[in-house]
């Protein structure tokens, strides 16, 4: 089971990092997104698997370890909120550049505009 | 304790100027001048015990695993120091009154002026080494400050950055020399190591901490080659030139020199390094300062070369030159900064500080012109003057050195050489601006006035302190000087005398040769300038700032190589770095697999296991077809929640499947206002990368997770949280009770986090305008029945019960799985089910909330909550309970915790429907079945 586990983590990270990894902000959020699921999901096993044993007392023999639960419980929500941040983020970033590239708008093939500080007069 | 009141009082002080600046000028001079005045007291009463070789020691450790102990020492060398520092710093407050301008902030001045005193007093008071550098370092810094005091002016803002770079790269070789030093010694401790000068200088790394040491000093006190940002800080306001750059900051390099004396010199290396360097500043200084025609700039090249003087007469490393050596360095701050005074009055009056346009002035300022004569005597070696009997001295033991042998000549030759210089400038100060005809017509200020009485009073005293000390030396300065010379020599000092008249020898010889040559010398002066004029020489100003630029372009290259302004560029990089540092670090590990066997696989996790491989791997191959990434997404998340409910977390599961349908109601919403087409531009190459990237990452991760997953773990804290849920807490779902008790803080985070973010999408919102699509992607008319009535109706009837759900959920949470989080993303979701079923307005007009205020209304729910303890004697958020039984629900209980939990459900709410009502009504804004003039958007 737990080999099973870690194919699970290691593919969701995975399809993670190859969508961060992308060049427009939709695809950047999904990926973050799956990832938040598998971090959670490794935060979560760092408890072992349970089976049947629901951190309630009185509900069974054993329990299962509720830290990591805890610890995700508030993960699953704040990931929500930077899921959501990223969006209007995303969005504010579309209509002020007129395009959704993450650095802002590159043409294919072409390299991303940088920003470059002009020296000062008095800096020479 | 009193010692460390000598540095505190600056420091203290330093904040009332800023204060009373409103209150006028002159109780802001009085406020700034309290803090120095009384550690000027302080140190007083030390004095007569520190006459009679008395030393004070204060030990306070502060870092003791590095040997950085906060340690004071008083002895004789700080204490003519200190006196120095507050006497000068004193007169300096009093000038500065009068001589900053209304128009820039006096207040601001003083400050820094005490700061700088302050940082100064700790380098001579501190009886350890890395204690020193620390002071060391703040004097550097508060010189930047003050040289860049008139920030708007170019050259204040270069000099000040060249000052900083210079003496900032000195302060960090010395730095790295006390910390060899420290380490050959086996500690920090300046008794320690001026104790053990056989054994530093045996060690093979003598010759590098000397070196080491003597940058750091020699930088600080403007010596041949690092002498050129002296010359420029001269951009910082007179009281400031005449304090930091003249009389004090630059005498901590030689200062230095006399403190590590006893440790470092003696050898043929401390003899030729320093004496040489000496040497080379003395002459280099006083032939420049002839030819400078700004007045600060022919001062700031004189003490150029008084510093070379000083520095040479420490390399010398015989006891009478030493004493020579401390005796210059009182003499020196009297008189120069007493000139600079002068130049800053002359300057003050006449709007200009040019000698080639000041001329005649002794007719309009004859006080200035008398107290300025005296002082440049002084400078320039005249008898019955403090400058000459040092400069006796020196003369007296340049004749004695025999290190060359018969090429021995060249030192007492070159001293004279740059005597008659000293002379010839110290004349020029005298006879071009106060004589040599009448003053021009054209100054800014014509005609010029003698400068106000307290203007003229600090300036005056240093003058008379000159002609005092000159004329009875053993009276005022020999049992200082003698104090000085035992802290730096110890037992054996050896018998001199200082007097003016030692009958007709070798050095008054040369002191008179100094004085007629240098007459002669300044009226030649048409045809030297002339000369001079001729010579190439470089401003130094534009050649450190050609090579500042080419260090910053190098480091620009540098940060380009890395960091082209690409995100994707940038991530990639930092990914890759994470795994290589990750790969280095486990790889020692061996096997993945540890000593716990592995549980058997079922088939519902295996099912369940590959919807969630599909389903992300189809997320990634869709992902240009964004709508059909996201679907695949949301079963991702579903499946994700299956497994928490297969592993014993039902709150999790409960959370997961909540979040996952705001979540996607989100991006839905998102993905309406942007492209629904990714395009293929990722080059194959970029895509190979980015597959090798995310393949290995999350290799490493589920590796790791086995590598984990397959080892045993300490459950003691999972056994305290379970043992004590229901006696601590009084509830029994565990998860929960950590939540709103034992973590009950981090919890009170976390909601704010939330509120913030809530708040940032509100903000981010504000004033957005994005054209909003009238067509599907395939070209099809959204439909124009935005609100179908059966989805409505059946809406509106789910409502109050998924209200009753959320309550349920709530109430129960504290002993079954459920809490305020879930039950508030729960209400959160049938909130907006009724947003999109019966529209924005809709709900608007029946739950007039404002989602902001509210979510911030949960927080402090949550913070009254647990400040309630607080009433009762307790800690924040310590939680109290009891049972009470409810027909139909049951035996509920009534915690505070569960008031806590309610401000959690409250901030939920809140925020979940601050995030999506705000970007439903961003939908709205624009409705594209009524407004003609929205455009279609181009995908």
């Amino acid at each position: 089971m737990e080999a099973l586990v870690a194919v699970v983590i290691a593919v969701l990270v995975s399809c993670g990092v190859y969508l961060l990894l992308r060049a427009r902000t939709f695809p950047v959020i999904l990926g973050l997104t799956l990832l938040s699921y598998a971090v959670n999901l490794f935060i979560f096993v760092m408890g072992r698997l349970r089976a049947g044993a629901p951190a309630v007392i009185g509900s069974s023999e054993t329990y299962a370890d509720p830290i990591p639960q805890a610890l995700v419980l508030t993960a699953i929500v704040i990931g929500f909120a930077m899921t959501a941040f990223l969006l209007v983020l995303s969005l504010r970033a579309r209509a002020e550049l007129g395009n959704d590239h993450v650095d802002g708008g590159a043409a294919i093939g072409e390299k991303p505009a940088k920003p470059v500080r002009p020296l000062e007069e008095d800096e020479v | 304790m009193e010692i460390l009141l000598i540095i505190a009082l600056p420091l203290l002080g330093a904040g009332l100027p800023l204060l009373t600046e409103r209150f006028g000028r002159n109780i802001c001079a009085i406020s700034a001048a309290l803090g120095p005045a009384l550690s000027l007291i302080l140190i007083l009463q030390y004095t007569p015990a520190l006459l009679q070789h008395q030393m004070f020691f204060l030990h306070q450790p502060w870092v003791p695993q590095l040997g950085l102990d906060f340690s004071l020492r008083l002895d004789g060398l700080g204490m003519i120091f200190a006196l120095m520092i507050l006497v000068i710093g004193l007169l300096v407050i009093l000038y500065a009154r009068y001589y900053i301008s209304s128009e820039d902030s006096l207040g601001r001045l003083y400050a820094l002026l005490q700061l700088f005193m302050m940082a100064m007093l700790g380098i001579v008071l501190s009886d350890n080494l890395l204690l020193l550098v620390v002071f060391w370092e703040l004097t550097s810094l508060m010189s930047f400050l003050l040289i860049g005091y008139w920030s708007h002016r170019t050259e204040a803002r270069k000099g000040a950055r060249m000052a900083l770079a210079i003496t900032g790269a000195g302060g960090l070789c010395l730095l790295a020399g006390a910390l060899i030093l420290g380490q050959i010694v086996g500690s920090y401790n300046l008794d320690m190591i001026l104790n053990s000068a056989a054994l530093i200088q045996a060690h093979w790394l003598y010759p590098v901490v000397l070196i080491l040491i003597l940058i750091g000093a020699f930088t600080k006190s403007a010596q041949f080659p690092f002498y050129f940002w002296l010359p420029h800080a001269m951009a910082a306001p007179t009281p400031a030139s005449a304090y930091l750059h003249s009389a004090t900051m630059v005498k901590a390099g030689v200062f230095l020199l006399a403190r590590l004396y006893p440790a470092l010199s003696g050898s043929d290396l401390w003899f030729y390094l320093v004496t040489f360097t000496g040497l080379a500043t003395l002459v280099f200084g006083a032939y420049n300062a002839l030819f400078k025609h700004d007045l600060k700039g022919l001062l700031a090249y004189s003490t150029i070369s008084h510093l070379g003087l000083i520095t040479m007469l420490f390399g010398f490393s015989s006891d009478l030159a030493t004493i020579a050596a401390l005796f210059h360095i009182v003499n020196h701050a009297t008189f120069k900064a007493s000139l600079f005074m002068a130049a800053g009055i002359i300057d003050h009056e006449t709007g200009t500080r040019d000698m080639r346009k000041i001329f005649g002035l002794a007719r309009f300022m004859p006080v200035t012109a008398t107290v300025a004569m005296v002082s440049a005597s002084a400078m320039a070696g005249v008898p019955l003057l403090n400058g000459f009997l040092s400069k006796e001295m020196f003369f007296s033991e340049t004749l004695k050195l025999d290190q060359l042998g018969n090429f021995s000549y060249i030192f007492p030759l070159l001293a004279t050489f740059a005597g008659i210089f000293a002379v010839a400038y110290s004349y020029r100060f005298i006879h071009d601006v106060f004589f040599n005809g009448e003053p021009n017509k054209d100054l800014p200020i014509y005609p010029p006035h003698e400068a106000p009485l307290y203007m003229i009073l600090p300036m005056a005293v240093l003058g008379l302190l000159c002609l005092a000390l000159g004329t009875m030396p053993n009276l005022l300065v020999s049992p200082l000087l003698h104090a000085a010379a035992y802290a730096v020599l110890g037992t054996d000092i050896p018998r001199y005398h200082l007097a003016i008249w030692h009958g007709f020898n070798l050095p008054l010889l040369m002191s008179f040769v100094a004085l007629g040559g240098g007459l002669l010398l300044y009226y030649q002066r048409k045809g030297l300038f002339a000369f001079y004029e001729r010579g190439y020489r470089v401003d130094q100003k534009v050649v450190f700032e050609k090579r500042i630029q080419r260090l910053v372009r190098l480091a620009q290259r540098c940060t380009d190589a890395v960091e082209n302004g690409s995100l994707q560029r940038s991530v990639a990089v930092i990914i890759g770095a994470t795994l290589v540092m990750a790969a280095v670090e486990f790889w020692p590990l061996g096997n993945i697999l540890g000593e716990i066997p592995l549980t058997p696989i079922d088939g519902i996790s295996v099912i369940m296991a590959a919807i969630i491989i599909v389903a992300a791997v189809v997320t990634v191959a869709s992902h240009h077809n964004r709508y059909a990434a996201l679907l695949a997404l949301s079963a991702v998340g579903l499946v994700v929640a299956l497994a928490f409910v297969r592993f014993s977390a039902p709150d999790l599961a409960l959370t997961q499947i909540s979040v996952e349908v705001i979540t996607i109601i989100l991006l839905m919403l998102a993905l309406y206002f942007l492209p629904q087409l990714t395009p293929y531009e990722s080059s194959w190459r970029r895509a190979i990368r980015d597959m090798v990237l995310a393949g290995g990452t999350g290799i490493a991760v589920g590796l790791f997770t086995l590598a984990i997953l397959t080892r045993p773990y300490d459950t003691s804290l999972a056994d305290f949280f379970i043992a004590n849920s229901v006696s601590g807490g009084g509830g029994t779902n565990v998860v929960n009770v950590i939540l709103v008790d034992f973590r009950g803080f981090d919890t009170f985070g976390e909601i704010t986090v939330l509120a913030i973010a809530g708040l940032g999408v509100f903000l981010m919102l504000q004033g957005l305008e994005l054209p909003v699509p009238r067509t599907d992607r395939h070209g099809r008319q959204w439909t124009r029945d935005p609100y179908p009535i059966i989805i409505t109706v059946l809406s509106r009837m789910f409502f109050p019960l998924a209200l009753m759900v959320s309550v349920f959920i709530f109430l129960r949470g504290h002993n079954q799985p459920g809490g305020g989080f879930i039950a508030g993303l729960i209400t959160a979701i049938a909130l907006i089910l009724q947003y999109i079923c019966s529209g924005t307005e809709w709900v608007r007009q029946r739950l007039p909330v404002d989602y902001g205020r509210m979510s911030v209304v949960g927080i402090l729910v949550a913070v009254f909550t647990g400040m309630g303890s607080w009433l009762f004697g307790h800690p924040f958020l310590t939680t109290t309970f009891t049972h009470l039984h409810l027909p139909l629900i049951g035996d509920i209980e009534l915690a505070s915790a569960m008031i806590f939990d309610i401000g959690v459900y409250v901030t939920v709410v809140g925020a979940a429907l601050l995030m999506l009502s705000q970007l439903g009504n961003l939908a709205q804004t624009i409705d594209p079945h009524t407004d003609p003039d929205f455009t279609a958007e181009s995908t």
